[in-house]
């Protein structure tokens, strides 16, 4: 299935047929008239064709629906909200976040604490960084509010643990080194529109 | 004769042994049919194209806890699966499913007994595997159970009455209660097959064994969305298996009946060999009724009643005066 098609939402403008069907008989005879007619008339092997037609699709056609699942998966939306990624500067590829502290406090759930301290540069350095994905409601505040882009949601959604509390390191959901070729920016959650610069109204000078 | 007894048991050994692994087998591609008229896959994972699934199915039901409820009557309950089972198999004894051949010098006929009333043996023995499942949800103190059971008596009992019919004319064309006699008959190429001579029977015939066998769309002894699971609702473990073992004999033995009676038996047909066409005749049956499941709905039981007397059995009757008409005259 195509990200297109797994996006359509458009639920009721496909095309629909309402069927013709006739007023119930109310006699006797009408009964006994609708029974042989449709006795004749062979309606239930339009049933059968149906079947032996999906099932000819199905095995030759290649429209066989079964994803399964664990080895295959159907791409989920951009804008869905699973679990956190932090990202890292494509030039230096060191990690985005300055540390200040923002998804600390806007997180509802109480599950994100982290601890800085200045580095030899007395630039800020995030020392301590965790999430508890058992508290987690994957509200989207954190992403929201980071002011770098350091903190996102990613699409990993199987997020089935052994114990109640389940905790992120800082350095797991930070993109590896080496793979930080693939790290993609994409409009997601938590990333600015693509026509923000549209949508953004300059304050006039002279209000 | 010491050979004669000898090469019964062997039939009846090997009739048992294969006909039970085809039954288990049955189940395997009925979960494969239907998933693909479903357009799924089925069961894929056990095996290549998951055909182990059914080894993995039969551990489980042997491994599984032989649950019997306090309430239940502990002896019925517990011979209520063998009476389906063992009546489906005595059913296929009269039933002749190959031709002839030899083997090592020695001909062998594939039929347990040849018994001159073959086709009322068989239809006998698969009305008294309706004490199977009677039993069963009467045994088992429980209210689906109970309505199974009722069910499994209206159901069973109704429609041997147009099996019986509706095979009637053929019985009266041929002459003969046996099978072969029956196949012999329709000996001369597809223009000589019973089908052309009584099709409303065949019809007939074909509706009642669906209804016999307790398919869709009858199965209404267990029908899940109504009576959880009918006859079958506390039975588990093997007891539960060797019910559906009876039921996908059951499906065999109709289609051999429809085969032998209608559409000309094991005789061959055009290049094919006896042997193979049979085989062929059944596998299409037992198709039809997988492909029936996934296509038709359930219907009400007033509305199988309704079938049965109102409809089924009149047509019935009217076919049995025609053909003794036609032939009296």
């Amino acid at each position: 299935m195509s990200l297109e098609q797994f996006k359509n939402r458009n639920v009721g403008t496909q095309n629909y047929r309402m069927l013709d069907l006739e007023p119930t008989p109310e006699t006797g005879w009408g009964r006994f008239k609708r029974v042989a007619k449709r006795a004749v008339k062979l309606e239930l092997f339009t049933g059968l064709k149906v079947t032996f037609r999906e099932m000819i699709k199905a095995l030759f056609g290649g429209e066989m629906h079964t994803v399964k699942y664990p080895f295959e998966k159907l791409p989920i939306s951009p804008r869905y909200r699973a679990i956190h990624e932090m990202k890292r500067l494509l030039e230096s590829g060191h990690y985005r976040c300055i540390g200040c502290g923002l998804c600390e406090k806007i997180c509802i759930s109480d599950c994100i604490r982290m601890d800085t301290r200045y580095d030899e540069n007395q630039r800020k350095e995030v020392s301590e960084y965790t999430i508890n994905f058992g508290r987690c409601i994957f509200c989207g505040y954190c992403a929201e509010v980071c002011p770098e882009l350091a903190i996102v949601h990613g699409g990993r959604y199987e997020t089935a643990s052994e114990q109640r509390a389940s905790y992120a390191l800082f350095e797991d959901m930070l993109t590896p080194l080496d793979k930080l070729a693939e790290q993609k920016e994409y409009p997601g959650f938590g990333w600015i529109s693509p026509d923000a610069d549209e949508k953004i109204k300059k304050t006039p000078l002279a209000y | 004769m010491d050979g004669y007894i000898i090469g019964t048991i062997i039939k009846a050994v090997l009739i048992l042994a294969i006909i039970s692994a085809l039954a288990g087998f049955g189940t395997y591609i009925e979960r494969k049919v239907l998933a693909f008229m479903q357009r799924r896959l089925g069961p894929m994972h056990v095996g290549p194209y998951g055909l182990l699934q059914l080894v993995a199915d039969g551990i489980k039901l042997f491994t599984k806890e032989d649950f019997i409820p306090s309430g239940a009557n502990r002896l019925i309950f517990m011979i209520a699966p063998m009476i389906t089972a063992a009546t489906a198999f005595i059913a296929l004894a009269a039933v002749p499913m190959l031709p002839e051949f030899t083997l090592f010098g020695v001909t062998v006929r594939p039929i347990v007994a040849d018994i001159n009333i073959g086709i009322l043996f068989v239809l006998g023995m698969m009305a008294a595997g309706l004490y199977g499942p009677l039993l069963a949800g009467m045994a088992q103190d429980n209210k689906w159970g109970l309505l199974g059971a009722a069910r499994t008596a209206i159901q069973f009992l109704s429609y041997e009455v147009v099996t019986g019919l509706s095979i009637l004319a053929p019985i009266m064309i041929v002459g003969s209660l046996s099978l072969i006699d029956f196949n012999n008959y329709q000996s001369g190429g597809i223009g000589d097959w019973l089908i052309w001579k009584q099709p409303l029977a065949f019809i007939l015939f074909l509706i009642a064994g669906f209804a016999e066998t307790n398919r869709t769309p009858f199965d209404l002894l267990e029908h899940e969305a109504e009576v959880v699971s009918g006859y079958a609702t506390e039975y588990s473990g093997m007891r539960w298996g060797m019910f559906f073992i009876g039921e996908y004999t059951n499906m065999i033995t109709i289609g051999f009946l429809a085969s032998l009676v209608f559409l000309g038996g094991f005789n061959s047909w055009g290049f094919l060999p006896g042997g193979i066409a049979i085989i062929l005749k059944v596998s299409f049956f037992f198709f039809l009724m997988l492909w029936v499941r996934a296509s038709w709905p359930h219907i009400r039981p007033d509305q199988l009643m309704w079938l049965c007397w109102k409809v089924l059995m009149p047509l019935a009757v009217i076919n049995v005066t025609l053909t003794g008409l036609v032939m009296m005259f």
